[in-house]
């Protein structure tokens, strides 16, 4: 926790600039001409595919976007994971078929208490399924069985609330599953979650432990995605769940992003192909704020709310979602070049929650 | 005194006495010494994280960038790692460092294109994600500290420090046409000026004090600087007293040299209405108005009065002499006016308001026997309405300055 200073002006000011409001003509002192104001904030969405990093910096007296101090970075290698990776790691488990040829899908999952840079140079003390924010992503395909092996490595008691259609001991929910060894999982104590991928579409999962906003905020959550049966077309796939950190503990973030680390894609923009198919899987787990949203620069893509339709509800450029709201963007990018997207609600993503689509052929 | 000596004598056997002086103090370092090699024995850490604390001690806007001067002033170091203005991330380069060790402080170039007259909110995150947060209410280009910044400012002192206080003083003419039975009323009215310009000081260094760094002890500042300048004022008055009298120092004489106590202590009391002035201006608080001038310039006449009043039953002064006591009494609004437009620190100002304090509340103490009645009483009608009206007339020209 820190502490909050807030250093007051020098007294005089008040009772200097009220004398000065009764009478705003300035005596001919020698007036002092100045440069006011300096450079524009203007969105870097044009660019070259060959071009390094954004650095956000373009010298004194201005910036071409908002960003972290130049030059650093944070450690991904300590953090063990790296957020350009996450975007493309699905996690389909380890896969047999059951007697009638149903597939059953099983993962282990352990939480852990992990400190994280968010920022660069700014820790967390985050607590993470498998060491990392957000966690796994599973996937499995509409009508598998998916068994969860869940143990409790952290200090604190933590379940795991799959989104989905499932029996209620299987809930993740304190108070609720303990008479089948669920509900509330004690520090060292483990319960394997057992239910049917379904519906199809994209889901989410996360602690359901009370207090409610730490356990979830803390980075207990991830994405979970259920194929239709019948697939859905090929495309370059990736998952952004969009979180932020409230770094200070004053139930406000202080950072925010996709995929944990601020600025990530600013810094390492998401290689895309043009002309090809590009499917984003879109989560919104942000606390503490009523909305999020995610606008792409230059580009127009399908909506399909919560994944559940083969049809798209919208053609769009910007989506709002509530916290827990999550759907799939599909888009194809028919020009070369670097294409911001962030969130409209532009205080998150000046922020941190600001990337970029580098597409080449 | 033969058996202390004889005790003394007894437990530091044929030491010297110097050695028998220091010896504690070497004993004390080594404990200090092997108490903190050993991190504190049986102490263990602290409980709990970090006190993160960072105090903003200037700030300096240029065009497209931002400067803050940050003091830490907790107990812990602390680690710059990200700075945001109005909750958008700015590029910024940590001149001091980033690291922040107790007492330290590091100045941060944030890149920012701030608007004049609009309101920021600047936070700096630390390695720990807490915040620190700064605020400028109204953005306003701190101008550059060039010769004719300084000679801009020296014109603003001597506006409302040396002109005022000089024609303050041409009320002396009438004064000596006085009655003598007015010269305790008018010492009586000197005393109420000073007394208010005493608690104004007073408050301002409180005030300021509240908001600088906690490291220096702010509020300790104040009285530490009011309770130097009496007794340094003391002192200097012991010893120049000592000379006057082998001298022979004559009633005309003391008159002169109660008037230079006072242009002192109205000296040191401007020093820190320079100050404040100054830092207003640099920060763009203050707009350089004739109204502000004009109540600055009545306000500070009665200074001048105040200088005056102990010459009433000398000779008649010299120009040279008056316009010497009214450059010691004004001339310091100018140094502090440079000082505070160019290099405001909040520690400082809190010392030297309490230097102020302290330095007037000495003048009143040693021109209040002038004020004696014939009976010998300090305290009487004629006195007491001169305080009330001293006090009365600093504070109704006071708020054509505070309106």
């Amino acid at each position: 926790m820190s502490n909050f200073r807030r250093v007051k002006e020098i007294s005089r000011r008040s009772l200097l600039g009220g004398a000065a409001l009764a009478a705003p003509a300035a005596v001919g002192l020698g007036g002092l001409i100045a440069e006011r104001g300096a450079g524009s904030a203007r969105a870097d969405d044009g660019g070259d595919p060959g071009a390094g990093g954004h650095s956000g910096h373009s010298g004194h007296g201005g910036f071409s976007h908002a960003t972290f101090e130049p030059g650093r970075t944070v450690d991904h290698e300590a953090n063990g994971f790296h957020p350009t990776e996450l975007l493309r790691d699905f996690d389909y488990g380890r896969t047999r078929r059951l007697a009638g040829g149903r597939v059953l899908r099983e993962w282990e999952v352990i939480a852990e208490d992990r400190e994280i840079e968010v920022a660069p140079g700014v820790k967390y003390e985050a607590w993470t399924y498998n060491g990392r924010v957000p966690g796994p992503t599973f996937r499995a395909t509409e009508g598998d069985l998916m068994r969860i092996r869940f143990a409790n490595g952290s200090e604190h008691p933590h379940t795991i609330h799959f989104h989905g259609i499932h029996p209620a001991a299987m809930d993740g929910m304190p108070g609720v599953g303990e008479l089948r060894g669920g509900g509330q999982i004690e520090p060292g104590e483990s319960f394997t979650y057992e239910f049917d991928a379904a519906p199809f579409g994209l889901h989410l999962y996360h602690c359901h432990v009370s207090p409610l906003a730490p356990h979830i905020a803390r980075g207990l959550y991830g994405a979970f995605v259920v194929d239709p049966k019948q697939g859905r077309p090929e495309a370059d796939e990736m998952v952004m769940v969009m979180n932020g950190f409230d770094t200070n503990f004053d139930l406000a973030n202080e950072v925010y992003a996709v995929n944990t680390v601020g600025f990530h894609y600013v810094n390492e923009p998401i290689r895309v192909q043009r002309d090809a198919l590009t499917r984003v899987y879109l989560v919104n787990i942000l606390e503490f704020d009523q909305v999020n949203s995610f606008h792409v620069h230059g580009n127009f893509f399908n909506y399909f709310p919560t994944g559940t339709s083969l049809q798209p509800s919208e053609l769009t450029d910007t989506v709002i979602q509530g916290q827990g709201q999550r759907g799939i963007l599909e888009l194809n990018f028919p020009y070369d070049g670097d294409y911001m997207f962030h969130a409209h609600v532009t205080e998150f993503a000046e922020l941190g929650w600001t990337g970029f689509f580098r597409v080449g052929p | 005194m033969e058996a202390g000596t004889r005790v003394e004598r007894g437990v530091g056997g044929g030491l010297p006495s110097w050695l028998l002086g220091v010896a504690p103090l070497l004993v004390i370092a080594a404990a200090i010494g092997g108490f903190a090699l050993l991190g504190g024995p049986g102490l263990g850490d602290r409980n709990g994280p970090p006190a993160e604390e960072l105090a903003v001690e200037r700030t300096v806007l240029r065009p497209g960038e931002i400067e803050l001067t940050l003091r830490n002033d907790g107990p812990d170091p602390v680690e710059v790692a990200q700075v945001a203005v109005n909750d958008a991330y700015a590029p910024f380069v940590a001149a001091g460092g980033r690291e922040v060790g107790r007492l330290g402080s590091t100045r941060l170039v944030v890149s920012y294109p701030w608007i004049e007259g609009e309101a920021y909110e600047v936070f700096v995150l630390t390695a720990s994600g807490g915040t620190i947060d700064a605020a400028i209410p109204v953005a306003a280009e701190t101008p550059e500290a060039d010769a004719s910044f300084f000679g801009l400012m020296a014109l603003l002192g001597i506006y409302v420090g040396v002109i005022p206080v000089s024609l303050g003083m041409l009320w002396l003419p009438f004064m000596r046409r006085l009655g003598a039975g007015w010269m305790g009323a008018l010492i009586a009215f000197t005393i109420g000026l000073l007394a208010f310009l005493a608690i104004d000081a007073a408050l301002e260094g409180l005030e300021i004090a509240a908001g600088a760094p906690a490291a220096f002890g702010p509020t300790g500042l104040v009285f530490v600087g009011a309770l130097g300048a009496y007794l340094a004022l003391a002192g200097v008055d012991a010893h120049l007293g000592e000379r006057g009298r082998r001298a022979g120092g004559s009633a005309a004489a003391g008159g002169g040299y109660l008037a230079l106590l006072v242009a002192v202590g109205i000296g040191l009391h401007n020093l820190g209405e320079g100050l404040a002035i100054g830092s207003a201006y640099a920060t763009g608080a203050l707009a350089l108005g004739a109204f502000l001038v004009v109540g600055f310039a009545i306000h500070n006449t009665t200074e001048g009065l105040a200088i005056v009043a102990p010459l009433r039953e000398s000779g008649p002064p010299g120009l040279a002499r008056l316009a010497a006591l009214g450059l010691l009494a004004g001339g310091p609004a100018v140094l502090g006016a440079w000082i505070g437009s160019v290099a405001f620190n909040p520690s400082l100002a809190a010392l030297l308001f309490g230097v102020g304090v302290g330095a007037i509340a000495r003048v009143i103490v040693q021109i209040a026997p002038v004020m004696r009645d014939a009976a010998g009483r300090l305290l009487y009608p004629v006195s007491v309405a001169g305080i009330l009206a001293g006090m009365a007339a600093l504070y109704v020209t006071g708020l054509l300055v505070t309106v």
